[in-house]
């Protein structure tokens, strides 16, 4: 068809890196059949051969991406093409589907960061979990990982997009349920697949009515088509959007089926570093801004009017919920997991309010500060906290013997969080910013009070993990500096780990005592420090408060939408074409909004495009204020309920929750004091209920027993349903009938069985009877 | 010449050889009922013929059952004979080896 | 239809009848000599093989939608009948695919007899079973086509009644008399259609050309008695009874080309002989057969998650997968019969596959009730990959072959052929893709009970067992445990990993599992010229 054509055609534009950008997956996805084939046998278990690997592939990303950049420059002004490559993959009639690329920006940058993420967490892993007894195995997966990713992201039609889709999917199952000797951690990797898998019902639909709608499922094809309104009916496209949407939600840990998130931190932390940050759960966010224009177009985003759409509903109730969830987790592992659904959850709010810049770079940012806070997390549990991730029983104070994980931690939580001039804050501040100047003024809300939330549980957490008096396996690890290093050993003795234990003794023997720091070793901290400068210098590649349009500039081809040149007239333009539509054809108009809104795209056919999306606004600090405000406010006030809930320290805090308490709780302001002072599991309990008890309890409530048993309930009922169609229709009413044919004929057998007597005489008498009766007949026949 | 007078002659005939294949227990007197069967039909066929004088279809047709029954009593007898050196009985009644 | 071509016509007479020749020898020597039968047969069917690997070096890729290496014989002339056979390229796969699995199933039999012994019976039923099979799909007459089809039945009927398990009997009959119910009414429709085209030959070009005159109302009639017919084989819910039954009791090997090769005959039929020569009967009964696919997609998944028994469960999956591939085909568009036929390979492949590991896990076991598998990939890690490595499978995970036989078939519900009814197809098709995940449930489930977690202690040498306990909490200590059966191997020795003959059968049903999956233009390259020319045939049979 025609894609010989096209790459002819771009075979002198385009630079090298730019024309094998294929290599970036397919060698991952070599190295995992060599790993699986000959991993064990190499001397460093295979792991050598997912690094090298991932370096390549990073190294290809980031040349395409430099090239990327020229031809941006150079381009200028002009519509920058795709690089895009196919081979056909299988073609069925007039159905034809290829295997290979197709580059844009969007792309450019997913590259990039996946492959540096990667080969990061790869490396990290090399530490993690050295001596681990399915160490080959862990690196073929990892590798596979983020080959599925990449095949994905390069994809230059949904049927390249749903391999590298699945293929994560599948890679999760196993690199969740690693460990699955235990029971817990298998049903965590089947519920992760699972309940992907529920979504990804969406995704086959969806991709079905693409092909239905627009007859190619070419992402250029269709993205062309979709933004140039040549489509049959907009409820289709509707309707196709929603079915991608639900395996979005799916994918992207959205609420209502994000529980599988949580429960996904089963796996090694590399795997939860690597899955949370660029690969896996951004999938579906990827998928949206991939298929913007189906997305835009099909939903109306950014319509006349238009308060709230599905994609920004989901996202914003998803901010919220994940946001107060993350108050209630012990486990810090679980804590930077709701972390991520909510960050998800602003990424897909941007995308919903229109702001496809801001979504695409806050992936691009949250990749960078979330993958660090937890290789942190790793970092502390592999070397403070003894494989416990329970930041109550296990942690604490730690920060003064492990000062770059400390470091690199307080980098990403402030990025996290968006304090200003690190990454997280140009992003997040752009989507914000995007909502309340689209006119999705409940978003706005959502947003700020994301930001406020997010800074509180996020301060909680660190002052958990890293400050107040050491606690469990932290105290054991605290305690080294009073004792001797030959304390540790005995430490990891009791807890059984001796491949770590082992590698942990040479560490403290190799460190001078008693007051130099005690960080994990390089190859964990490294990757650590990369991240941390990352969390604040990545927000310099977009950064609309010092007036940086970088990044901008480099995706804004990949929108499939313009710009709508001048926000207002637009605006104007197209109320007046709707008006106009229904003056002349009033029964469009009458039907309802949807026809009504695709009559009004039809009428402004002339005007050059039909469909945009809004130009991000302009930025200014007054706007940006009270979001900054709310994050400051939440990060002192869960600082002074830390110092003074959990440090036991007074400060004007102290007395802010006591009022507050004693107002809400009949029991009076000793009663608390009593109850703050000693007992810890309390915390919980006070926090909850001065910041969101109601929201929380019940969205948690909601989580476990409403969606959770939901899930189960399916599942049971699946089953239930199985056996009772088994046992009644199957065994009796068909597997019967067919029964009961036979049981009929060998009845009936032995009812004329006596007949068969064998003697001469019974015969000769019934023969000479029957021929009686039959001339009888036949003379009365014939009389 | 009647033809009436034949056939109630060969009724008669195939009536007795009724009646003896299915009274009788002795195997040599079914064989012969059965013979009385035959010739009652072959009366028949040769009255018809008769009947008719130009076609001699009957005639064939009778000295084929003729050549027939010979054998048939050719065989008979000596089946009955083996079951009578195996079984020293020829009674129908007590050959019955199904399990009916 | 694209003219035949006559070249090298000596390929598929030999490819069909060799393995008669291996019978004929294994006839003369005596059943004892056990070892001799079965490197006979192994002979016998690695030469049809080769013939097999011949034929797909002679057949001409840019004309496969014509019948290559044709033959055109006189055969009963009396009724009309030639022997007519022709391979193209809807049938070559599936005809390739007979010679390949048979040749490494009795690879597999040299090692795993099934316990009534007897290899020169057992092997001389499984050579003529193959000459039905191959010769089914190399038919070009109705008559032959029929010939062939039956043989295959009284073999599988031996294999299952006399080297099956406890309720051998029960299955076997079962199987013998549903099928033999809905080749009754095939045979008839088949006649009548002969008639009813004007009775002067049973060659499948003639009835092309001539079964699409017939009147409307005849024509559903006669597809009613095909339907019956080949729905039996294929099985379509509501006659799928059989089935479980069948595979549960039949030695693996039965199992394995009950799976591969004989549930394949049925939607082979529709595809070769009901559609095209009924295209008005075919598009009355699309949406019946579209129903009754969908509603054996969620069926035999709710099946399978109700069974307690590992090979039960594989062989209701079956009727699920068959599902896809009765959707495919009544959509009447390319795309989904490519798809079809496709499935039918991947399912040929991959269930093969999963009797195989169910076949090998009950010879190591004595049992295949799930509540006591356990832990599989600890006693027997290779074999617990592949198992693992045929659910994903079998689920469609995209990359290995099932996804190309499900979701071609999902696009293609959406738009279906020749004015069909889109909003049924569309609602079809989102039942169909909930029984996608019903069997990522349902698969994934079984993987974690059998495959997952710690070995049954009932299965464990002593030494294991005092193992078992502490194991569970730390890797270090798993990976201690697992030294230690090395150790021991002498107490576990009934439980060993995958054997050298097992890896030999097997690769290379992995290997085609990986690559169909990864270039599936391998095969669609191949069938699509032969079924677009099928469709426009249909299509140009309608009013």
């Amino acid at each position: 068809m025609l894609f010989a054509a096209e790459t002819a055609e771009l075979g002198h534009s385009a630079g090298w890196f730019l024309e094998q950008a294929y290599l970036i997956p397919l060698i991952p996805a070599i190295a995992f059949f060599i790993i699986i084939f000959v991993g064990k046998r190499l001397p460093w278990g295979g792991s050598e051969v997912g690094l090298i690997s991932m370096v390549s592939s990073l190294v290809i990303a980031v040349g395409a991406a430099m090239q990327w950049i020229d031809r941006v420059n150079a381009g200028h002004g002009e519509e920058i093409e795709p690089v895009i490559r196919q081979w056909t993959w299988w073609q069925s009639g007039l159905v034809e589907f290829g295997v290979g690329q197709h580059i844009d920006g969007l792309a450019i940058m997913a590259l990039v960061l996946v492959t540096f993420i990667s080969t990061l967490v790869q490396l990290y892993s090399t530490e993690y979990v050295k001596g681990d007894r399915r160490y080959t195995h862990f690196f073929a997966s990892l590798t596979l990982f983020s080959a599925g990713m990449l095949a994905m992201v390069l994809a230059p039609n949904m049927v390249q997009l749903i391999l590298g889709w699945e293929i994560m999917g599948l890679c999760s199952f196993l690199l969740i349920g690693h460990w699955w000797e235990e029971r817990a951690n298998s049903e965590a990797a089947l519920k992760a697949f699972w309940t992907v898998r529920v979504g990804d019902m969406g995704l086959l639909i969806g991709t079905a009515m693409l092909l239905g709608i627009f007859g190619t499922l070419d992402i250029k094809g269709i993205n062309a088509a979709a933004a140039a309104g040549e489509f049959d009916s907009q409820r289709t496209l509707m309707l196709a959007a929603i079915a991608l949407f639900i395996a979005c939600i799916g994918k992207s840990g959205q609420f209502p089926l994000h529980t599988w998130l949580p429960d996904a931190m089963a796996g090694p932390t590399p795997v939860s570093s690597l899955l949370h940050s660029s690969t896996m759960v951004v999938a579906g966010v990827f998928l949206v801004a991939r298929l913007y224009p189906v997305f835009h177009v099909g939903l109306e985003i950014n319509a006349v009017g238009q308060s709230f759409n599905l994609i920004a509903l989901i996202g914003g109730i998803t901010i919220l919920v994940a946001a107060a969830l993350a108050f209630v987790q012990n486990d810090i592992k679980k804590v930077l997991a709701y972390s991520t659904v909510s960050q998800l959850g602003y990424m897909m709010m941007g995308l919903g309010v229109g702001a496809w810049t801001g979504a695409v770079f806050h992936i691009f940012t949250h990749a960078f500060f979330k993958c660090c806070l937890f290789l942190c997390a790793g970092s502390i549990s592999h070397t403070a906290s003894h494989h416990s991730f329970d930041m109550k029983k296990d942690m604490g104070g730690i920060w003064k013997k492990m000062p770059i994980t400390f470091g690199a931690w307080m980098i990403s939580t402030a990025a996290l969080a968006g304090i200003p001039f690190t990454a997280g804050f140009f992003s997040k501040d752009e989507i914000i910013d995007s909502a309340k100047h689209n006119d999705y003024t409940i978003f706005y809300f959502v947003g700020i009070i994301g930001a406020f939330m997010t800074a509180a549980y996020m301060t909680r957490a660190t002052y958990l993990t890293f400050f107040g008096q050491p606690r469990g396996a932290a105290a054991h690890f605290m305690g080294v500096e009073d004792h001797s290093a030959h304390h540790a050993g005995d430490v990891h003795a009791i807890d059984d780990h001796d491949d770590h234990g082992h590698d942990d003794h040479e560490i403290a023997h190799g460190r001078p005592f008693p007051f130099a720091p005690f960080d994990s070793g390089w190859r964990i901290t490294a990757p650590l420090i990369v991240l941390g400068v990352l969390a604040v210098g990545a927000g310099y590649l977009n950064a609309p408060a010092l007036d940086i349009h970088w990044f901008e500039h480099q995706t804004e081809s990949s929108i499939g939408l313009p710009f709508a040149e001048h926000e207002e007239e637009v605006t104007e333009e197209a109320a007046a074409v709707t008006e106009l539509a229904a003056g002349a054809d009033g029964t469009v108009a009458a039907e309802d909004s949807g026809d009504e809104e695709h009559a009004a795209e039809e009428g402004g056919e002339h005007a050059d495009p039909i469909y945009s999306v809004p130009e991000p606004p302009k930025f200014s600090w007054s706007a940006a204020a009270p979001g900054l405000i709310l994050v400051a406010l939440g990060g002192l006030i869960s600082l002074g309920l830390s110092l003074a809930v959990f440090g036991k320290r007074k400060n004007p805090f102290s007395m802010f929750v006591g009022l507050t308490e004693r107002n809400k709780v009949a029991g009076g302001i000793h009663n608390f004091l009593v109850n703050k002072l000693y007992l810890d599991h309390l915390y919980e309990n006070i926090i909850v209920r001065w910041v969101a008890h109601p929201l929380s309890r019940a969205a948690y409530w909601v989580n476990q027993n409403v969606i959770d048993t939901t899930v189960d309930g399916v599942g049971k009922a699946g089953k239930n349903t199985g056996d009772w169609v088994y046992r009644n229709i199957d065994q009796r009413v068909v597997d019967g009938a067919v029964n009961a044919s036979g049981v009929a004929a060998s009845e009936s057998g032995h009812a004329l069985q006596p007949i068969q007597s064998g003697k001469v005489n019974q015969y000769g008498a019934l023969l000479f009877g029957a021929a009686a009766v039959a001339a009888i007949v036949l003379i009365i026949t014939n009389v | 010449m009647y033809a009436a007078n034949f056939l109630v002659l060969a009724a008669a005939l195939f009536c007795f050889g009724v009646f003896g294949v299915i009274a009788r227990k002795n195997a040599v007197m079914v064989l012969m009922s059965i013979e009385l069967i035959l010739n009652s039909v072959n009366l028949n066929l040769v009255a018809f013929a008769l009947m008719n004088s130009v076609a001699i279809d009957g005639h064939v047709f009778a000295l084929f059952v003729i050549a027939i029954a010979a054998a048939e009593v050719g065989v008979g007898l000596a089946m009955v004979l083996m079951i009578y050196r195996n079984r020293r009985t020829i009674a129908l009644d007590e050959l019955s080896e199904m399990k009916g | 239809m694209t003219a035949p071509t006559y070249a090298d016509n000596w390929i598929l007479i030999v490819g069909t009848f060799l393995p008669l020749v291996g019978v004929a020898i294994m006839m003369f020597v005596p059943a004892a000599e056990q070892a001799l039968h079965k490197q006979i047969a192994i002979v016998t069917s690695g030469a049809t093989l080769a013939v097999g690997i011949y034929t797909l070096i002679k057949f001409d890729y840019n004309n496969s939608a014509a019948q290559q290496f044709a033959v055109n014989e006189e055969w009963i002339s009396v009724i009309k009948s030639g022997f007519t056979i022709g391979l193209d390229g809807i049938s070559l796969p599936l005809y390739f695919l007979s010679m390949c699995v048979t040749f490494l199933v009795v690879i597999y039999t040299y090692d795993n007899m099934p316990d009534a012994g007897n290899p020169k019976s057992f092997l001389s039923l499984m050579l003529v079973l193959q000459v039905g099979m191959a010769g089914s799909f190399i038919a070009q007459d109705l008559i032959l086509f029929f010939v062939f089809f039956e043989v295959v039945l009284l073999p599988m009927y031996f294999m299952i009644g006399v080297w099956g398990g406890e309720q051998r009997q029960y299955a076997s009959l079962k199987f013998f008399l549903y099928t033999m119910f809905g080749s009754a009414l095939m045979l008839v429709a088949f006649l009548a259609l002969f008639f009813q085209a004007g009775g002067e030959s049973f060659s499948f070009a003639y009835l092309y050309e001539m079964g699409a005159s017939i009147d409307k109302d005849v024509q559903i009639w006669l597809f009613a008695g095909m339907f019956i017919g080949f729905a039996v084989k294929v099985p379509m819910f509501p006659f799928h009874t059989w089935l479980p039954d069948a595979h549960t009791q039949a030695p693996t090997q039965g199992s394995v080309i009950l799976a591969a090769i004989l549930l394949k005959l049925g939607t082979y039929g529709f595809v070769r002989i009901a559609i095209p020569m009924l295209p008005q009967g075919a598009l009355a009964w699309a949406p019946v057969i579209g129903i009754l696919a969908v509603i054996g997609i969620i069926y035999g998944a709710l099946g399978c998650l109700a069974q307690t028994d590992m090979k039960r469960l594989i062989a209701f999956s079956s009727v699920a997968h068959m599902g896809f591939v009765m959707l495919g085909i009544s959509t009447l568009t390319p795309l989904g019969i490519n798809a079809a036929l496709f499935g039918m390979v991947a399912h040929g492949l991959i269930t093969g596959m999963l009797f195989f590991i169910a076949g090998s896990v009950k010879h190591r076991y004595h049992t295949l009730e799930i509540k006591r598998l356990r832990g599989m990939l600890i006693q027997m890690p290779k074999m617990g990959w592949i198992l693992g490595f045929c659910a994903m499978a079998s689920l469609g995970l995209p990359g290995l072959a099932g996804f190309w036989g499900e979701f071609p078939a999902i696009l293609a519900t959406y738009q279906p052929g020749f004015g069909l009814s889109e909003p049924l197809y569309r609602t079809l098709m989102v039942i169909a893709a909930l029984g996608t995940v019903l069997a990522a449930g349902y698969l994934l489930w079984l993987y974690q009970r059998t495959a997952m977690g710690e070995p049954n202690p009932e299965f464990m040498s002593h030494t294991d067992h005092g193992h078992g306990g502490h194991a569970a909490h730390s890797l270090s200590a798993a990976a201690n445990q697992h030294d230690d059966h090395d150790d021991h191997d002498d107490h576990g020795a009934d439980i060993e990993d995958v054997t050298l003959l097992e890896w030999v059968s097997w690769t290379p049903f992995l290997a085609a599992i990986v690559v169909f999956g990864v270039y599936p233009q391998l095969m669609f390259k191949l069938m699509d010229p032969a079924v677009t020319q099928l469709v426009n045939h249909v299509g140009a049979g309608l009013p």
